[in-house]
């Protein structure tokens, strides 16, 4: 019977992934001799090798062996810790990754690092190769047995043998397994019945195995007992009956083993003080690494089961909710009860709900980690000297958002080092410190999780952004840009002014494809910079990528959209005096002490129905990456947590939307993606002036009727 | 629905003549515009009666919107105004046809707004012949062939090209478009 | 129903074991290291112990020793899952009190008729 590995072999690619990026990061803080991460760089190792021959993924066994050979030197003294050794051990961990990889996708590894490194590894053990044993899978011992009808055994166990958990017994019934089995017990030592002390071993046997099983079979069985008994093998067709001497007792054991046991009991105390290698440490608080965590693996597709039913179960809630609205003014005794209970389960679904969306939260750290591996060999490649920081690494978020913003935060950190900070010579000469900084901070803002990236390199070069822009066309030559404006052109796609394009930050990847992929998870990144002091990237994103808290509105006649609460500053009536038409682009609008851009809904959306006038709207100052807009709404309807419902799974990515909900009733509302909303609010200015001259008219003509 | 199923088939059973060994179909039939169209019944997840979509902002005219099916939400299309026809009020006999479509490897769901819905028949494969092109209201690259039923005239209708028209497209760069 | 107590630090190689031996028909309780382990040994009675050697918190070899001082565990059978096979490895394990070894990596076949020497 064969049991069918390939079912585990997901989560040993997971384990090992992680062990390996363990490995990295512990390999990158080891200053001198910690022997604690040591060893738990060794034992990551350890078990991948272990697992990898497992699966019979050879070649990273046999890669991952040489490593760890490596390091067990390193762990047991034997050999010192240098930043070379450091180094190479750093690449192993890469080229270990590659056959992981290679492994995992079932393909050959073809990348030529892997034999360089091994070479490499196997030269360094080589160089002082110290004298004690290396660990080898011990060989079966090879009696050249001919093929015999079966064997005779004499098998005389030392007292204490069952203390080991040994039980002849259970031995004999394997040996059973090899052939047919006759059993004699021996009873000469057999003391009386008076003077038995039941723990002790006094039987002996002979027995005789007929088969064709080989006598390394009969001994592996015994393997174990080696030290603690005598045991005679003999082919059966052997004619010399059994000797009474042990012809051969141990395999090679010294003497002094055998004179070691028997171990009393007592002596079980004795020996624990012997070995000093043994982690004893392992009782030393000072491990940082989550010792005791009492965490459980759980398939990520029962937590999104979970939380989708918690989101139907919402709309649900909701659903009685609004029946409980519509029944409230009826009379009748079980009206109020029912109320309170309705209160009671929204109260409770909320909770339930935020509990849930926890689950999937993890900290930031797990981005924040790849990059000192990454700022350690960069820098080293430029030439450029940078210290990473790192702060709000507990910051949590929701996972499969940080897997995802991941690659866009490589990308903006590359282009840091890259384009941002300046090598040592001009730093010195900017009067700046040599050693550049890099800083990746992280916080909670409202709904958002809030990623910053900042340098203090040369900022960006708001003029020469400028001339590339107009160069190119994306803005005319005649703009009124901010500065702000101006740097955030580097957004646009196509846009590079790198007058080389770096191989580092790559060609191709630019900051478009950044923000796109930050607002597919409906996120938004902005840049802040100052000239020759520094930039900062900020990136933020939804906490949660399911449920809402939405300020639900009438858009034109039927249409029910949802605003996420979190963007909404202010709501209003339109106050006709604080408006400011303005040739040729939208209205301003006066809000406290600035102005804004008003954007009609119904407009920008082309919804159809009669387009109601502007003092007859309701006014939602709503806010996006730092950009306030006044909505135009028709009607301002009730607040409610929405489960966000996705357009693109049977349709497509729609501008402007975040996706959809499903209402009390059963309808669908379409919730809105401010920052997208304003994007397409600013940008049609000759679109929208037409349409609102179009517009403009036909409220005038109805103002005149 | 499958191709694969029939790189499956040993060359054997292909070169079989026999009438009842030849692959039949079931489709279900419905009426636009007095004409009657038909579509394989594998592809037909379920028919619901007409109620009222979601319009999607900048949408194109033939969109109605976006209706919840059990939780999801499914787009659904006026076939009427994707083909030109004259706009017809909503009635009682209205008929959506929810769609079980893959595009790009990607299975969707999507409704379309029909007339009402016919019979459903039996058809065999061989019983489909090329349409000539036939000045109609269907674009011929959505017309599998055509089909005689009980003396009726069928066009048999190739739903995933039908609905794997650019302005259903899924890919987020055709956004820039609007 | 017999049950066997599987330690061991990689969720990989005790899903493989758990497997295999509860298809076998034995009874598997886990443990990710030798703490644990002692704790759920405590806790609970087992008719075999398969455990690691090289484990965080508390390794093999120590959760071995440690083990045996519990009464009800005095003869109870103890293999060690070992990558290495020297002899020094071994005696560690008898010194600690261990009835045995397996070496890794191991098929499910060879863990299977290994077993058999001290389970049924």
């Amino acid at each position: 019977m064969s049991v069918d590995l390939s079912q585990f072999i997901p989560t040993f690619l997971e384990e090992s992934f992680e062990g390996l990026e363990l490995m990295e990061s512990s390999l990158l803080d080891l200053d001198g001799c910690d022997e604690e991460t040591i060893n738990a760089i060794f034992r990551a190792a350890h078990s991948i090798k272990g697992g990898a021959g497992t699966f019979g993924f050879n070649a990273v066994s046999e890669f991952t062996h040489i490593a760890e050979t490596l390091l067990d030197e390193m762990r047991s003294g034997r050999r010192s810790v240098e930043s070379d050794l450091v180094n190479l051990l750093l690449e192993s961990v890469d080229c270990i990754r590659s056959l992981l990889e290679a492994a995992r996708d079932g393909v050959e590894c073809d990348d030529p690092q892997i034999d360089t490194v091994a070479a490499r590894l196997k030269a360094a053990l080589d160089a002082t190769a110290p004298a004690d044993e290396q660990p080898t899978i011990e060989a079966e011992p090879e009696s050249a047995a001919a093929v015999n009808s079966g064997w005779r055994i004499e098998f005389i166990p030392q007292a204490q043998m069952l203390e080991t958990g040994n039980e002849p017994l259970m031995m004999f019934q394997a040996l059973a397994d090899l052939g047919e089995l006759t059993v004699e017990v021996v009873l000469d030592q057999l003391p009386d019945f008076s003077e038995l002390v039941p723990q002790t071993l006094y039987l002996q046997w002979q027995l005789s195995v007929a088969g064709d099983c080989t006598e390394a079979d009969i001994r592996e069985v015994f393997e174990w007992v080696e030290d603690e008994c005598e045991l005679t093998v003999e082919p059966l067709t052997s004619p010399s009956a059994i000797q009474a001497e042990p012809s051969e007792v141990t395999q090679a054991e010294s003497p002094e083993s055998a004179t070691k046991n028997p171990p009393e009991p007592p002596a079980v105390t004795e020996s624990a003080a012997e070995p000093a290698t043994v982690p004893a440490k392992a009782a030393t608080p000072k491990r940082k690494a989550p010792a005791e965590s009492s965490s459980i693996r759980v398939d990520i597709d029962k937590v999104d089961a979970l939380i989708n039913r918690v989101g139907e179960l919402v709309i649900t809630q909701s659903m009685l909710s609004q029946v409980g609205h519509q029944v409230a003014d009826m009379e009748h005794p079980a009206t109020e009860s029912l109320y309170a209970g309705l209160s009671q389960l929204e109260r409770n679904t909320r909770d339930l709900q935020e509990e849930v969306m926890r689950i999937r939260m993890l900290p930031i750290s797990f981005v924040f980690n790849r990059f000192p591996r990454m700022v350690h060999d960069i820098s080293g490649k430029l030439g450029k000297q940078v210290e990473l920081k790192l702060s709000g690494e507990q910051t949590e978020l929701d996972k499969t958002v940080m897997e995802k913003i991941g690659d866009p935060m490589v990308h903006l950190v590359r282009n840091s080092l890259d384009h941002g900070l300046e090598n040592p010579d001009e730093r010195r000469e900017a009067g700046k410190e040599e050693c550049g900084t890099v800083q990746l901070n992280a916080y909670h803002q409202g709904g958002y999780i809030v990623i910053e990236i900042s340098d203090d390199g040369r900022g960006l070069n708001t003029q020469r952004i400028l001339e590339k822009a107009v160069d190119k066309g994306l803005v005319p030559a005649d703009n009124q840009l901010s500065e702000r404006e101006i740097n955030e052109l580097v957004f646009m796609p196509g846009f590079s002014t790198a007058d080389e394009v770096s191989d580092l930050s790559g060609r191709g990847v630019g900051m478009d494809v950044v923000r796109r992929n930050i607002e597919s998870l409906g996120g938004h990144v902005s840049v802040k910079s100052e000239q020759g002091v520094g930039s900062t990237f900020s990136i933020s994103l939804p906490l949660t990528l399911a449920i809402l808290d939405g300020q639900l509105i009438r858009v034109g006649e039927q249409e029910t959209c949802v605003i996420p609460l979190v963007s909404i500053v202010e709501s209003q009536q339109v106050n006709a005096g604080a408006m400011k038409p303005m040739a040729g682009q939208e209205s301003l609008y006066r809000f406290r002490d600035e102005y804004i851009p008003l954007i009609h809904l119904q407009q920008l959306f082309q919804l159809p129905g009669k387009v109601s006038a502007l003092d007859n709207c309701l006014l939602v100052i709503v806010e996006a990456s730092g950009t306030k807009v006044g909505l135009l709404v028709d009607e301002l309807l009730g607040q409610q947590q929405v489960v966000i419902k996705s357009l693109e799974s049977n349709y497509r990515r729609v501008q402007g939307l975040s996706g959809a909900t499903i209402l009390g009733d059963g309808s669908v509302a379409l919730i809105i993606d401010i920052a997208g909303v304003v994007k397409m609010g600013l940008d049609n200015d000759s679109r929208k002036a037409l349409k609102h001259h179009n517009s403009q008219r036909e409220l005038l003509e109805e103002a005149r009727v | 629905m499958s191709n694969v199923d029939a790189l499956d088939t040993p060359a054997m059973e292909l070169a079989s003549v026999d009438e009842a060994a030849l692959p039949r179909r079931q489709y279900l039939t419905f009426m636009l515009a007095g004409e009657e169209y038909a579509l394989d019944i594998l592809w037909v997840q379920e028919i619901r009666g007409w109620c009222r979509a979601t319009r999607v902002p900048n949408s194109a005219e033939f969109m109605c919107g976006v209706i919840n099916l059990r939780g999801a939400i499914i787009p659904i299309i006026d076939l009427r105004i994707r083909f030109g026809l004259p706009r017809q009020e909503y009635s009682p006999t209205t008929v959506v046809v929810v769609l079980r479509v893959c595009t790009d490897g990607k299975e969707r769901i999507m409704g379309v707004v029909v007339d009402a819905m016919a019979e459903t028949y039996n058809i065999p494969d061989n019983a489909i012949l090329p349409s000539p092109q036939v000045c109609g209201v269907m674009d011929p690259e959505f017309v599998q062939g055509l089909v005689t039923v009980e003396d009726k005239m069928v066009v048999v209708l190739d739903v995933d090209a039908l609905l794997s028209t650019p302005e259903l497209a899924l890919d987020s760069a055709s956004d820039t478009d609007n | 129903m017999a049950s066997i107590l599987v330690v061991d630090d990689s969720a990989s190689l005790r899903n493989m074991v758990t497997f295999t031996l509860k298809q076998a028909g034995f009874d598997i309780v886990e443990a990710g290291n030798g703490q644990e382990a002692l704790t759920k040994a405590r806790g609970g009675k087992f008719d075999l112990i398969l455990s690691d050697v090289n484990m965080p918190v508390m390794d093999g070899i120590t959760f071995c020793t440690e083990v045996r001082k519990l009464p009800a565990f005095k003869f109870t059978p103890v293999l060690m899952l070992t990558t290495e096979s020297s002899d020094e490895m071994k005696q560690k394990g008898k010194t600690a009190g261990a009835t045995g070894w397996l070496v890794k990596p191991f098929n499910p076949d060879k863990l299977l008729s290994t077993i058999k020497r001290v389970i049924r």
